[in-house]
């Protein structure tokens, strides 16, 4: 039986309303996406749905107490939880530069963790 | 006093400043000159620690202290001095920039030409006079994004916010990162004020409920939020009896809009436009007041920061060359209306005679939203110049509209051009 899944696309900030025909994992066809990367998006969402994960790692030294790190490619949805905890046990010493690996292959995903900026030490 | 004299001068080095510094450097001026409150430089970008910036201009999702450091790093490349740790206080229409900074004390800086980059403030609570007790736990979303992301403690447990803009709804995602429990996001509008890809990945994803057409009539709590009441509206935004709601809570964060910063600005003359609370400006960013220019969300607020780059190189350009003395006698203006549909569109005049060689973007907010394709079109009365297919059209995405240079000449012609928003 072929299905109707209305989902909106989360890959850019044009948030593309995707209609999505599909039978079970298989897409039948999808309408409303302004470019290719929505049906990349639709083909995942309903199988293996993945977001982007920001969040900070505890710093000691730094100028600030933490330093904002993210995802360089979504992660699946149920892993997010897990991640966050993983990265609730690191601690960076400062300084830092950005794009540090804080995380590889984070929980297997194959995923990498980078810092999001450069953390100078703090005077003293 | 320490004084000092440079070409252009940007207060600010958020996304906008730190743009227009880089596009003031690259037109050719010689001392280009970043003044920022903070003690380092990225503005409100190094907070928004969140992935969708850059996907527009760079192609790239990053998150936004990744932005805000390419940019820095671009403007220090270029030799674009900064002063770090220093408030600018007043500003003279002849353009001297009275600073201050625990290190030097007072300074003074005499500018060809100065970029406005203030960025913008949060509404605050007297902003939409809620009611109720006046107790701790009352924050701005980007206050509490502050605390989150850069100082390292989560405001509450379990929290309420009032108004589905990007920041609150982001701040929702974020605090349930932290293991705060959402209970609810209000709005009073009927429909959302963020972005669509933002209630999907910040409160779908978490199941964290989205209440329209609601607001919160009264906080209750003593020393703390305890609870806070919410209430249906309607269309005239007045309370529906019956319909009140205690929530509990500890803490209510607030994303009820945006307002362009513009103390300095209003301080030496530049008029503002009410609808947006910026400067009014041509298509180069010049203010009201020759040789003050303006980029980002001072001028307007914007959906996206890749569009307040744009906004920065265009203003930098446009300083440095009026810094080089490239200015021949008064200026003439085409003025361009908000039409139907449309609450404001920026620039709000175009120069006459002296339309820079390239295509001109006309960013503008439909008043109402239209769930149906529409057209996007600029008018000289009868004669339309140019028109742009959409899909729809909502108050919480920018339309933009591209002037080509084709249509310069049927510019020249008219006294007033209009936008206008309609169904297809």
């Amino acid at each position: 039986m072929a299905k109707t899944t209305e989902l909106i696309c989360v890959t850019c900030p044009m948030g593309c309303k995707l209609t999505v025909t599909h039978e079970g994992d298989t897409i039948l066809g999808i309408e409303g996406n302004v470019c290719k990367r929505g049906e990349a998006y639709a083909q995942t969402e309903l199988v293996d749905p993945r977001r982007m994960v920001a969040t900070t790692v505890q710093v000691v030294g730094g100028v600030h107490p933490l330093v904002p790190v993210y995802t360089t490619a979504p992660i699946p949805k149920p892993l997010i939880f897990d991640l966050l905890s993983e990265l609730r046990q690191v601690k960076l010493r400062a300084p830092i530069l950005a794009g540090r690996v804080v995380l590889e292959d984070a929980l297997g995903t194959g995923v990498t963790v980078l810092t999001s900026r450069d953390l100078p030490a703090a005077p003293g | 006093m320490a004084k000092r004299t440079v070409d252009v001068a940007v207060i600010g080095s958020g996304p906008g400043g730190l743009a227009a510094a880089i596009a003031a450097k690259k037109e050719g001026a010689g001392n280009v000159l970043v003044v920022e409150r903070d003690v380092e430089m990225g503005g409100i970008l190094l907070q928004c620690i969140h992935h969708g910036f850059g996907t527009e201009i760079l192609g790239a999702d990053l998150p936004g202290p990744a932005y805000a450091q390419r940019f820095e790093q671009e403007a220090i490349s270029l030799g674009v001095e900064t002063l770090l740790d220093t408030m600018v206080l007043d500003i003279t229409p002849t353009r001297q920039i009275v600073a201050a900074s625990e290190s030097s004390g007072l300074l003074e800086v005499q500018a060809r030409s100065i970029v406005l980059a203030m960025g913008c403030r949060e509404r605050t609570r007297a902003q939409i006079t809620l009611p109720g007790a006046r107790p701790a736990g009352v924050y701005t979303a980007g206050m509490a994004q502050r605390f989150v992301n850069v100082e390292g403690f989560v405001p509450g447990r379990r929290i309420v916010i009032l108004g589905s803009g990007d920041i609150g709804m982001i701040m929702a995602r974020r605090l349930t990162f932290e293991g705060a429990k959402v209970a609810r996001v209000v709005e009073i509008m009927p429909f959302l004020s963020g972005l669509m890809r933002n209630y999907v990945q910040c409160l779908l994803d978490f199941d964290i409920p989205l209440q329209l057409g609601h607001t919160i009539s009264r906080i209750i709590g003593r020393r703390r939020v305890e609870a806070v009441e919410v209430v249906q509206v309607d269309d005239q935004w007045r309370p529906v009896p019956g319909t009140e709601e205690i929530i509990p809570c500890d803490t209510l964060l607030l994303s009820v809009g945006l307002i362009p910063e513009n103390e300095l600005s209003r301080n030496v003359g530049v008029a503002l436009d009410p609808v947006t609370g910026g400067p009014y400006v041509d298509e180069r960013f010049e203010t009201t007041m020759p040789g003050i220019f303006a980029a980002g969300n001072v001028v307007h607020v914007y959906d996206l920061v890749d569009w307040v780059t744009e906004a920065g190189y265009v203003a930098g350009k446009h300083a440095a060359r009026f810094a080089a003395g490239d200015r021949a006698g008064q200026l003439d203006y085409v003025r361009l209306e908000a039409g139907e549909n449309v609450r404001y569109v920026v620039p709000h005049v175009l120069t006459r005679d002296q339309l820079p060689g390239e295509s001109i973007k006309l960013q503008m907010r439909a008043r109402q939203p239209i769930e149906k394709p529409v057209w996007v079109e600029l008018r000289d009365g009868e004669k339309r110049l140019i028109r742009r297919a959409e899909r729809y059209a909502r108050p919480g995405e920018m339309l933009t509209l591209v002037l080509p240079e084709r249509s310069y000449e049927d510019v020249r012609q008219a006294e007033t051009l209009t936008v206008n928003v309609l169904e297809r």
